[in-house]
């Protein structure tokens, strides 16, 4: 392959770092009304009276909206396909508010000064209401987030708002008490991971204009256009043919721009005013007003033989959805349906409980989507067994974990939000990544563990991981190849580009498929009016299933021009040779250069033009091995991560640097999960770590070492063998690490972050045990 | 109020309310390269040059600016081309944007300190997160580019 599987520069990084006019509000109109919210101060209340007039009297607003401007038409944000497996539990704007950082009024005017004032000049009064703020207690509690008769779900998700639940779900493979009794050694433990926040860099923002044709024409940080043009249509009862949604380069999203978020503000008041308006969320907002991973309880039995083989996992889990249930159901069911599956031997499965609401920020898309939250708890609890058994937890996987060509039930039992599909494995190497790791780590020599003299020791630690390509016969992905003069082309797609480098990945597969260089793929991207559909960047489908959709327009583009060549040589479409440059007959020939400009001007005159759609009939998962080293210092409980490998096998990768690049940002974010974000709420349900100086995200310094590698692994079902990336890489670091720092100083995490004082604490714990 | 700042070379006159930050005040004049992350100087999208040093823009009062003079990356064109040319082998980039600050304080980096070290580059840029990359790659195509220069 010339192009694919090469790693070479991304399409658009020298731009970006020159400083382009680039991302959303680099486009707002320089005029925008500035669109300001009024947020609640409580984590539950009632507004019981709203008086905007001295706000709408003030000197350059130009409009205040409140609850009392808006339809009641519920929707949900969560940004999926139609009909959603989320909820409709959100309004525009609601009188009741269910979190602090809820959306009370809002206020546009000629600049964000006036706007702030207006927000200070609204007179409103709540009645302040019993929060739920525990999620442990929230199921059947006497408060209830949400009693509006007009909320429902979209088909059955076990939604029930009367008992607070947003969701619930119930699953079994055989007889999971039965096994466990059966079981020579049972394991039990509860596990916690915490809310999250994407940090990505570039704060939700969006502008709105009315353009030359009186449409509706936005531009949006977001990971989803189509959907948000949809819910956009949908709740406002706005035409879906006066809107245009365009994603221009998107500061990072991790899954927190899958959702919709200003849009709907914004365009009301461009719609209302007729005036440009903007919306840039401050750090603040991000964090508490937007949403977070959602924080989990696992409760989860293992069986196994004395020998070690597991039989049985049994897990109940609570999820925290916050005031809105947004991916409720769908991550929920991730947690086990791209996690379980590893271990694809057990006799018996189950797996259930509820997703509940509080009054806490809400909880969404989050990379990973509960396949990180689900991994800290399985491969965590693996290595207790793996403890009580006395066997070596890498020979405990290599005996029980799945492999190529085997399947498991779980497969056709859970899918996301409905029933799944029976899959084999085409490609599993993680055998290999699993030896390459333990390999790399010195897991012979380090484990468990090695005193390093002062009060320092050294561990290592691992975990195995799997995820998705795309969700089957739901997700689908639309490619446009046009042919101009000159022999170069335009790839339109829906596909949208958050900075993972989808646009250079999907060049590279359609310049393979055409056997041309990059340079004369010209990409352009995520424009509702111009583009084609695509479900968006999510559920790590971009590669698989877009990637799909741009090969088979690919080839068929190259048949196109082949069969145009046939035509000017008079001669059969199996007499053409070609090789993406030149077409060849017998003793003629003809450039693509010159066909394309003789099919522009000259003769028989046409555009070739070809659009391609694909849908997956199942998602392959990409696997990987994660292992990691660290010193922990015993007196201060504090750890240092030496090196974190990562094994992997995503398929073919298309590009392999990117490829990397996609790893290793899931890796780190994988560690700040692990170890650092820490998660604060006062008694009172306040968001204590909502900005960047209380949530620490790893920096420079804290990462001093990552080695990533990948699998020969070719998935049949991919385009030119690839699987996804853009998740996997998330998923070990919680427990990887958990199992490090018990292999280093005999202490169990099971609540995230691990941060030294847990560490320390635990520490003294045992020994005052010991002594 | 009126403040005198040359940026990039260019005498401005900028009109400002005495409560305005830099970062309004360029982004408002076109210099995309600024970008807000933040308010409170912890994320380093709006660092610029005064006078050289990277500082934050989001939290620099426009009117502290007069008489300096600040640098942004569309100052530094070139040098943005040669650490992209890293980036781009070294798979660095990404959503890039924190890439244009990152860039700029390499550069400012490269006029205080003779030969960084590993450890010195990291402490130097500790302020210019990134939430993409898991930092790796950017930081072995700084490296190059340094050598390279050498
Ligand atoms: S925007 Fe200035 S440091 Fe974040
Ligand atoms: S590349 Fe996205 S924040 Fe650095």
């Amino acid at each position: 392959m010339k192009v694919v599987n090469q790693a070479l520069p991304s399409i658009d990084g020298k731009g970006l770092m020159m400083g382009k006019k680039a991302y959303t509000d680099d486009l707002a109109e320089p005029n925008s009304l500035i669109v300001k919210v009024l947020r609640s101060p409580h984590p539950y209340a009632k507004i019981v009276k709203i008086d905007t007039s001295k706000a709408e009297a003030l000197e350059g607003v130009e409009l205040v909206l409140t609850y009392k401007d808006f339809e009641r038409r519920p929707f949900t944000r969560a940004g999926q396909g139609y009909p959603e497996p989320s909820p409709h539990d959100k309004f525009v704007l609601d009188n009741y508010v269910r979190y602090i950082g809820d959306e009370a009024a809002a206020v546009a005017a000629l600049t964000e000064k006036i706007a702030i004032k207006a927000l200070k000049l609204i007179d409103i009064e709540y009645e302040v209401l019993e929060p739920v703020l525990d999620f442990e207690t929230a199921f059947e509690n006497e408060v209830l987030v949400h009693m509006e008769p007009e909320i429902h779900e979209m088909f059955p998700i076990g939604f029930n708002p009367k008992k607070n639940l947003a969701a619930s779900y119930h699953m079994h493979v055989g007889d999971v008490s039965k096994s466990l009794e059966e079981s020579e050694v049972v394991i039990e433990q509860s596990f916690y991971t915490q809310a999250q926040a994407h940090v990505m860099l570039e704060p939700h923002n969006v502008n709105a204009r009315m353009d030359y044709q009186g449409r509706l024409m936005i531009y949006s940080s977001t990971q989803t256009p189509i959907h948000i043009r949809r819910i956009i249509s949908q709740a406002l009862d706005y035409p879906l043919s006066k809107i245009r949604i365009i994603k221009p380069r998107v500061g990072g999203g991790f899954g927190g721009k899958q959702a919709i978020h200003g849009e709907l503000l914004v365009s009301t008041v461009t719609i209302k005013t007729g005036k440009p308006s903007k919306m840039i969320y401050t750090r603040k907002e991000v964090f508490e007003s937007s949403y977070s991973r959602h924080p989990m309880r696992f409760d989860i039995k293992l069986g196994a033989t004395k020998d070690g083989v597991l039989k049985a996992i049994d897990c109940f889990v609570i999820s925290d959805t916050g005031a809105y249930g947004e991916h409720a159901l769908t991550v929920f069911m991730v947690a086990a349906a791209k996690v379980f599956p590893l271990y694809n031997k057990v006799d018996s499965v189950r797996f259930h409980g509820n997703v509940v609401y509080t009054n806490h920020t809400p909880a969404g898309a989050y990379r990973g989507y509960g396949a990180v939250q689900g991994n800290f708890a399985l491969e965590s609890s693996i290595d207790m067994l793996c403890h009580k058994l006395n066997i070596d937890p890498v020979k405990f996987r290599q005996k029980n974990m799945i492999r190529e060509t085997e399947t498991s039930p779980i497969f056709k039992i859970m899918g996301e939000g409905t029933e799944g599909i029976e899959m084999f494995m085409e490609s599993c190497k993680l055998e290999y990544c699993v030896k390459r790791g333990a390999e790399l780590v010195k897991w012979k020599e380090l484990f468990p563990r090695k005193e390093l003299g002062n009060s320092k020791v050294k561990g290592v630690g691992m975990a195995i991981a799997m995820q998705g390509s795309g969700i089957p016969y739901i997700d689908m992905a639309a490619a446009t190849i046009k042919l101009n003069d000159d022999g170069f082309y335009n790839l339109l797609i829906g596909a949208t580009d958050i900075g993972q480098g989808s646009d250079t990945i999907l060049a590279q597969i359609a310049a393979e498929a055409l056997g041309t260089t990059l340079d004369k793929v010209i990409v352009y991207s995520s424009d509702t009016d111009l583009t084609p559909y695509d479900t968006g960047a999510y559920a790590s489908s971009t590669t698989y299933v877009s990637g799909n959709a741009v090969l088979k327009a690919g080839k068929e583009m190259r048949q196109l021009i082949i069969d145009e060549a046939a035509k000017v040589f008079d001669v059969k479409v199996e007499d053409i040779e070609y090789d993406g440059v030149v077409l060849k007959t017998k003793d003629k020939e003809i450039t693509l250069k010159d066909l394309s400009n003789r099919l522009f001007y000259n003769e028989d005159q046409k555009q070739l033009q070809v659009t391609s759609s694909y849908y997956g009939t199942k998602s392959p998962p990409p696997f990987m091995a994660g292992f990691v080293e660290i010193d922990v210092d015993k007196e201060t409980g504090e750890v240092d991560i030496i090196d974190y490998i990562s094994i992997v096998d995503c398929g073919t990768t298309i590009n392999p640097m990117l490829a990397r690049g996609q790893v290793e940002g899931g890796i780190v974010q994988g560690i700040g999960m692990a170890m650092y974000e820490e998660v604060l709420y006062t008694k009172k349900g306040k968001l204590v770590t909502n900005d960047l100086m209380n949530y620490r995200i790893p920096t420079r310094r804290e990462i001093h070492k990552l080695t990533t590698e990948f699998a020969d692994s070719y998935e049949k079902s991919g385009p030119y063998g690839a699987k996804s990336v853009g998740e996997i890489g998330i998923d070990t670091p919680p427990a990887a690490l958990a199992n490090a720092v018990y292999n280093a100083v005999g202490v169990r995490i099971t609540t995230l972050p691990i941060t030294a004082e847990k560490i320390l604490m635990a520490i003294k714990e045992k020994e005052k045990g010991e002594n | 109020m009126k403040v005198k700042i040359i940026v990039n070379g260019y005498k401005k006159v900028y009109d400002v309310a005495p409560d305005e930050y830099l970062l309004d005040t360029l982004r408002a004049d076109n210099f995309y390269s600024i970008k807000r992350g933040c308010d409170n100087s912890s994320c380093g999208v709006c660092t610029v040059l005064l006078d050289g040093k990277a500082v934050q823009s989001c939290t620099l009062l426009s009117v502290k600016a007069d008489g300096h003079e600040i640098t942004t990356i569309e100052g530094y064109q070139e040098e943005a081309k040669k650490l992209s040319e890293h980036f781009g082998h070294q798979g660095a980039d990404q959503c890039g944007y924190c890439n244009s600050s990152l860039a700029l304080t390499v550069h400012a980096m490269k006029t205080e300190i003779k030969n960084p070290t590993n450890e010195d580059i990291k402490e130097y840029l500790v302020g210019n997160l990134c939430r993409c990359t898991g930092y790796e790659a950017q930081h072995r195509a700084i490296k190059l580019c340094l050598e390279d220069e050498e």
